[in-house]
């Protein structure tokens, strides 16, 4: 592999977006610089219209002037990229298992919790079932691993940073605790174990801000609603 | 080499149909065993707890869903002289962008031509199309997706070809017509011997579409 300062690495993101910070935590993990690029997702810059016609969304990688969009598929493309401190296992089939469930983050979870945003009463509780009913999966999957991804950090505890800082800080603010401990107590010592991992921990948003920021957009879709 | 391996599958699936020219592809043998998806069996439910879906692949008793990462699967555990992925870490990336955007722009539309009704079942149609051009801008002058060998883009898209004509007479339009391209590459695919021993006959699935519509209570 070329010498990384013979690399040119740029990401289009958005700080508070969990998809362009999985590929933070992915490019630190392998001690790759690269220079952020803050996209405003409501005014679309033309860069990142050229460099994703297909989609036009973040996180978008760009190596050597090459882009690549989708989140999992940048992922594995760094994990090919630059082989040190793996991400995904080596065999494959704890790669397609560490895929399946990347995947259910991204198709199962995600898309359940979305379906709670702004919904109040009956609704939102039926919302948080069905969130909660896919999140004991994640919880059976912990059972005896100290990462999703065994002993160390890995592909899945990457993308399921989704869970453990925006879902769960999420919780706060709608006045329901989505992922409470007394039935999630797997989770919870998992989120203890990525906040003791240096990169994971220099690679969220910082909580404050975070919040704020999460409040503001609770408080801008109510006001649509009403 | 004593391998065992199983494919729990339902021969109208498209997302099946990729599994089968795979694991046909590598000439791996496998058991196929076709599920009633209307009473599934304890099998499907035990081997995918989470989905409860088709296909599942069991490859010596273990387990693996999600028809595109059987295809990356068997790429890797058979790699064999003609790779379904690229070796270079940029061109994988594309291969598997495309078939993202097959599992996730594809797919949905195709439900809402037979699925829905009305307005939805146009908007539907015309996503399709407009889903296929970008497909077929991408796909440009090349013999396959993956260039000069049939690989892991033409295995996502190409269980779609098979119900082409079942949209097509189903909505009365002509993917032909909208896409003539696209259709070309269609043809040098089926010419394929895993192609043509894993894809149900276009006829078969037309004839197929009005008791899935009264299976799923469509009227």
């Amino acid at each position: 592999m070329a010498e990384s300062r013979s690399e040119e690495v740029k990401l289009l993101g958005m700080w508070v977006s969990p998809f362009s910070r999985r590929i933070e935590i992915a490019l630190t993990l392998k001690g790759v610089p690269y220079e952020f690029s803050e996209q405003d997702i409501t005014n679309k810059s033309s860069l990142l219209l050229q460099l994703n016609p297909v989609h036009k969304m973040i996180p978008v990688l760009v190596h050597n002037g090459k882009p690549i969009s989708e989140s999992l598929v940048i992922l594995e493309y760094i994990d090919d990229t630059w082989p040190n401190n793996p991400i995904l296992p080596q065999d494959p089939y704890d790669r397609a298992m560490a895929r399946f469930w990347a995947k259910f983050v991204d198709q199962q979870i995600y898309v359940a919790a979305m379906k709670m945003v702004g919904k109040i009463g009956e609704e939102r509780d039926a919302a948080v079932e069905a969130t909660r009913d896919l999140l004991k999966l994640l919880e059976k999957e912990l059972v005896g691993k100290d990462f999703l991804g065994g002993t160390s950090l890995g592909f899945v505890d990457i993308v399921a940073t989704l869970v453990a800082f925006w879902l769960m800080r999420t919780d706060e603010i709608i006045g329901v605790k989505i992922v409470p401990v007394e039935m999630f107590p797997e989770i919870h010592r998992w989120v203890k174990n990525l906040l003791q991992n240096d990169v994971v921990k220099n690679c969220i948003p910082p909580e404050d801000e975070h919040l704020k920021y999460i409040k503001a957009r609770m408080d801008s879709l109510k006001i649509k609603s009403v | 080499m004593g391998d065992e391996v199983i494919l729990l599958d339902y021969w109208p699936s498209m997302f099946g149909m990729r599994t089968r020219i795979a694991l046909e592809e590598k000439n791996v043998k496998f058991d196929y065993k076709e599920q009633d998806l209307w009473n599934k069996s304890s099998i499907l439910l035990e081997m995918n707890p989470v989905h409860k879906k088709i296909p599942v692949l069991i490859h010596n008793g273990k387990p693996i869903c999600e028809s595109l990462i059987q295809i990356e699967y068997i790429d890797e555990v058979w790699p064999g002289k003609n790779p379904f992925l690229p070796s270079d870490p940029y061109q994988r990336a594309q291969a598997k962008f495309w078939g993202d955007f097959i599992d996730n722009k594809v797919y949905g539309p195709t439900r809402l031509i037979w699925g829905a009704k009305g307005e939805e079942q146009e908007a539907g149609k015309k996503e399709f199309i407009e889903m296929l051009r970008t497909l077929e801008a991408e796909l440009g002058d090349k013999v396959y997706f993956g260039g000069e060998t049939f690989g892991y883009v033409d295995i996502a898209l190409i269980g779609f070809y098979s119900w082409f004509e079942a949209y097509e007479k189903f909505r009365n339009f002509s993917v032909e017509e909208e896409c003539p391209k696209l259709i070309a590459w269609g043809k040098r695919c089926v010419k394929r011997e895993s192609v043509v021993k894993s894809l149900p006959d276009s006829e078969k699935i037309t004839k197929f579409l009005p008791q899935l519509r009264e299976k799923i209570g469509i009227e």
